[in-house]
């Protein structure tokens, strides 16, 4: 039933890089380094602006009122993934004042134990204005239970 | 200003077995969670609303895993500068609590060329004060050929 899933494509994103996004991203990490949250410190270290720290990427990614949306429409209940595992491939930097487009598709879907545990591989392109490939990210989530098809909640482990 | 690597970096000297600085966070406070959630547009209440974590049958809410990677991060990225980080991946293994102080640990698992560059594999681990174990995973660094500035 849901190998259907592999192959498909979500709509792309486009997210600006805001430089008080990342300031307040610093702050909420403990970020010490200016370099991710003072525009004059980075420059003075060589770099356009402030500085996308390495997992900010996929915060952009999720930068839209319900990013949950997509999986409801594939019949998965978002309260029923828990965030598993999550892997980032780096080619070129992210700055503020970037604007980036997201381009997600599935890439696998896994069961074990006949089926009580599905993982959803989920791969997403970060291309910046010019074109230029910043970021491949991999976002494996486990579906719990009974979390397709169905709104029934299991109750525990349902995020990260 | 936080630039640990200038210091003591010795590209030739790096070996399998190495261990980059362990960084140790502040435990964590609901403030963390609060800013956390809004700062990383996760705003799922599970992190932020004990109400909503109840009623999922959690005893409070639970620390973010992208928080716990975010702190895998910096401890990559004060060893050397985020421009050599190639790959960087993780498995979140446990549930991170209110209180948790967490400590990141990399140790250099290999040394190899990648790219026709100098790359090491750094095994990636995070336990809290406790020594329980919240994250595994692994990163790929390039070595810069001299010390960076």
């Amino acid at each position: 039933m849901a190998s259907e899933y592999v192959g498909k494509v979500f709509p792309p994103l486009q997210a600006d890089v805001e430089k008080w996004q990342l300031r307040f991203f610093a702050k909420a990490v403990g970020e010490s380094n200016p370099i991710y949250f003072d525009e004059v410190a980075a420059q003075a270290e060589g770099h356009k602006s402030i500085l996308a720290p390495p997992t900010y990427v996929l915060t952009l990614s999720i930068a839209e009122p319900d990013p949950f949306q997509k999986y409801r429409e594939l019949g998965i209940n978002p309260e029923q993934m828990l965030h598993a595992q999550q892997k980032f491939e780096y080619f070129s930097p992210i700055y503020a004042g970037d604007k980036i487009t997201f381009t997600s598709r599935i890439v696998d879907f896994i069961e074990r134990r006949k089926g009580a545990i599905k993982f959803l591989i989920e791969e997403t392109d970060a291309v910046n204005q010019e074109g230029v490939m910043t970021t491949r990210f991999r976002k494996t989530v486990v579906i719990k239970g009974n979390g397709l098809n169905d709104t029934a909640t299991e109750g525990k482990e349902t995020a990260t | 200003m936080n630039k640990p690597f200038a210091a003591v970096f010795d590209k030739a000297g790096i070996a399998v077995g190495d261990e980059l600085p362990i960084l140790t966070k502040a435990p964590i406070t609901r403030t963390t969670l609060a800013y956390f959630c809004g700062a990383s547009n996760d705003h799922n209440p599970l992190h932020v609303d004990i109400d909503a974590a109840k009623a999922a049958g959690m005893e409070d809410v639970f620390v973010h895993g992208m928080l716990n990677m975010a702190y895998v991060g910096q401890m990559l990225t004060q060893w050397l500068p985020q421009q050599y980080l190639r790959c960087f991946e993780v498995k979140f293994g446990a549930i991170v609590h209110l209180g948790d102080e967490l400590s990141c640990k990399g140790v250099i698992d290999e040394r190899f060329e990648q790219a026709g560059e100098d790359c090491v594999r750094i095994r990636l681990s995070v336990h809290n004060q406790h020594d329980e174990l919240k994250l595994t995973g692994e990163a790929v660094m390039a070595l810069p050929n001299s010390k960076p500035e």
